[in-house]
């Protein structure tokens, strides 16, 4: 670690874009630690990620299939009652809950099972916890016409069996996890395993900007997608760029999306939210970022939630897809840097938001997603009436009606 | 000399090849592990491979998994192991020992603590699974100082190009992973095996070692003939899952399977 960040101050502000460097690092983290049989895949992996992204024809074949398979670009929408209501800022939110499956996962999945079909492989993995990630990617691989093969902490199969259904349905296996805490992580863990298994026919498909280099470069450029069509949105829309970007962070792959555009716009300023759970102050949260310290875990370096050995602890978030110990390696530089901010909100204040835009605005969002909109609620009212802030709201929240409706007693 | 070298000069002069299990510091308790590890010598065991417990072991298969789980559900911690080390150390001065593990455990510690505590507990070499010399360069600069060798692994996946650096970076001896998978895998072929072996040869005069996948006798010997060194992991730890109860049933099976492989590669001549 004795490589100290270069870039960390402002005079160097224009190189937040042109992060990680040659090596996968941005500043101290990111990197690639993975076992020598998947160095060299990683390496064709990268060469190849390289080579196709500034590829006319793939980025034509991306688009295409963004346009029409996906439904993009997603509506930037102006919560005006919202906005009223809560008697400051302007809110607007990037409709990623309209895409097919329902979130931002498959802006990703679409690129890298392109990528893999470039490469020739015919099987594609993924690791999932609430689903989503699983679904996104049984989709493309129908989609594409391969083999897919999804695995999944047991405790997360108990917990969102509709998702598994869905896996199912699409065509897709899927692999419980028992090993470990029986959730995302050993998920991850387990699909790096079959992924070195089967190194030669199979194509990992990482769900957001976390594992080894090229993965949070790659799954960020997949999903840059969000905050490009976000500016041209707002300076046709509004014709200015916005304040404030909020998104919510788990891995940190619509937060990324959203932010990447604006990194060099010091005018522009960002927010991470991180689950705080029941508090951060319990210690039940999945803040790696606001309550964690660096070290290594999925093949980079980034904050982690771990004891005082370096073992990894559980995490605890209402929400399935922020519960995560780790957190892509770029937020932990935008953090150290001081070019995004990382908060957190609870549970219960991301539940509050989750009801507020029910019922003001008529959209049932993600409980990932609710956690960025409870941030705007604490920050916009105090915020000038021409100010904007935009939030990425990641998904919609069909899939969380359960998981409300067991947390307030109702039977459906 | 390093206890490592000497070993190997010793192997390479009475013409034998070294046998190395890996068991985990703590299965099934941070109490035993000594004991296990003294049992494992007597049996015919050169080299001790000793894991490092770690809650995500991303590179080991289920049998490896288990016994950090119950390594840590025993509450075996960094510190537990290095005074398993030095436990072992006042007895047994000469037989090396290499830690086995993960980054996080040691980047957490702190790269000049973790490496000064290793040493003074009588570590020998230190394999981290998931540390490439990319990444490495400054844990090597504290083990160097410490006199530590850094044991590297190199894979059925390792071209020409890292070939050539990682025998450059490595001290103390290689370690080939026979195998595309994880720890306790079936699937390994001697054939490929041999044909990495004799171009990984051509490259490094240090001893080459071979792990993964290798369970019983009958592979160690047929390993055996083509390295230096044979490792063998899952299949010493089932023994001790099995028996994890029965401490003293567990030191007799584990006597007995370590003597049936000594005797194999005793075999080789
Ligand atoms: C709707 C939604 N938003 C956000 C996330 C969190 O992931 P990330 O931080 O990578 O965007 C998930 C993960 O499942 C999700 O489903």
């Amino acid at each position: 670690m004795s490589k100290a960040n270069k870039n960390i101050n402002n005079s160097t502000i224009n190189a937040f874009s042109c992060m990680p460097n040659e090596n996968g690092h941005f500043g101290l983290y990111g990197g690639r630690f993975v076992s020598e049989t998947l160095m060299g895949p990683l390496e064709d992996l990268e060469e190849a990620y390289k080579k196709y992204i500034n590829d006319p024809e793939f980025n034509a074949e991306f688009e295409s299939d963004l346009k029409h398979y996906v439904g993009r670009p997603s509506p930037l929408y102006h919560a005006k009652r919202w906005s009223e209501q809560l008697g400051g800022a302007q809110i607007y939110l990037k409709r990623e809950d309209l895409n097919h499956t329902g979130a931002h996962k498959i802006n990703n999945t679409v690129g890298q099972a392109l990528l893999a079909k470039k490469m020739g492989k015919k099987r594609v993995i993924a690791e999932t916890g609430a689903g989503q990630h699983g679904v996104a990617t049984a989709t493309v691989a129908a989609r594409y016409g391969m083999e897919c093969v999804v695995y999944m902490g047991a405790e997360d199969i108990k917990r969102q069996a509709i998702n598994v259904f869905r896996i199912k349905l699409l065509g897709a296996t899927v692999v419980p996890v028992e090993a470990g805490s029986k959730t995302l992580k050993d998920a991850l863990n387990e699909a790096m395993r079959d992924w070195v298994t089967y190194v030669d026919k199979t194509f990992y498909i990482i769900g957001t900007v976390a594992g080894p280099h090229p993965y949070p470069a790659m799954v960020r450029d997949f999903n840059a997608v969000v905050g490009r069509e976000v500016r041209q949105q707002c300076l046709s829309q509004i014709g200015k760029l916005p304040d404030t970007l909020v998104a919510c962070v788990g891995g940190g792959s619509n937060a990324i999306g959203l932010f990447h555009s604006f990194l060099n716009d010091k005018g522009v300023s960002l927010y991470g939210v991180e689950a705080a759970g029941d508090g951060l102050e319990t210690g039940k949260h999945a803040a790696p970022l606001s309550a964690g310290k660096p070290g290594v875990l999925h093949g980079n370096r980034t904050y982690l939630m771990e004891d005082n050995y370096g073992q990894i602890i559980e995490t605890h978030s209402i929400s399935a897809g922020l519960d995560y110990p780790g957190v892509g390696p770029e937020h932990a530089w935008l953090k150290d840097t001081g070019r995004a901010n990382y908060v957190s909100v609870t549970n219960n204040e991301a539940i509050q938001a989750f009801h507020d835009l029910c019922q003001i605005e008529g959209i049932i969002p993600a409980l990932e997603s609710s956690h960025a909109l409870a941030y705007i609620s604490k920050i916009a009212p105090a915020m000038d009436k021409n100010a904007i802030i935009i939030a990425n709201l990641s998904g919609r929240g069909d899939k969380d009606i359960q998981t409300i409706a067991t947390h307030e007693g109702i039977t459906i | 000399m390093s206890r490592i070298e000497s070993c190997f000069n010793a192997i390479k002069k009475n013409n034998k090849k070294a046998l190395i299990p890996f068991l985990t510091a703590g299965d099934p308790s941070p109490n035993i592990t000594a004991s296990l590890m003294h049992e494992l010598v007597l049996a015919g065991s050169d080299i001790i491979e000793l894991g490092v417990p770690f809650s995500d072991p991303m590179a080991d298969g289920p049998v490896i998994q288990r016994a950090s789980e119950r390594a840590l559900a025993q509450n075996t911690n960094t510190d537990d192991v290095f005074n398993i080390v030095a436990d072992f150390r006042t007895k047994d001065k000469t037989t090396p020992i290499i830690l086995m593990g993960y980054s996080n455990p040691i980047e957490i510690m702190g790269y000049s603590k973790f490496t000064k505590k290793a040493s003074d507990a009588g570590v020998d070499g230190l394999i981290v699974v998931d540390l490439p010399p990319e990444e490495s360069s400054d844990l090597q600069g504290a083990l160097t100082s410490y006199d530590i060798d850094q044991i590297f692994l190199l894979s059925p996946t390792t071209i020409d190009k890292r070939l050539k650096m990682i025998c450059k970076a490595a001290s103390g001896f290689l370690y080939y992973v026979s195998l595309k998978g994880v720890t306790g895998s079936n699937q390994l072929d001697i054939k490929m095996v041999e044909e990495k072996i004799n171009e990984i040869r051509t490259k490094t005069t240090l001893p080459l070692a071979v792990g993964f996948g290798i369970k019983d006798a009958q592979v160690a010997e047929c390993v055996g003939r083509i390295s230096d060194a044979v490792v063998i992991g899952s299949a010493l730890v089932e023994i001790i899952a099995k028996y994890a109860k029965n401490t003293k049933e567990m030191k007799k099976r584990i006597s007995l399977f370590i003597s049936s492989l000594r005797k194999a590669l005793d075999n080789i001549q």
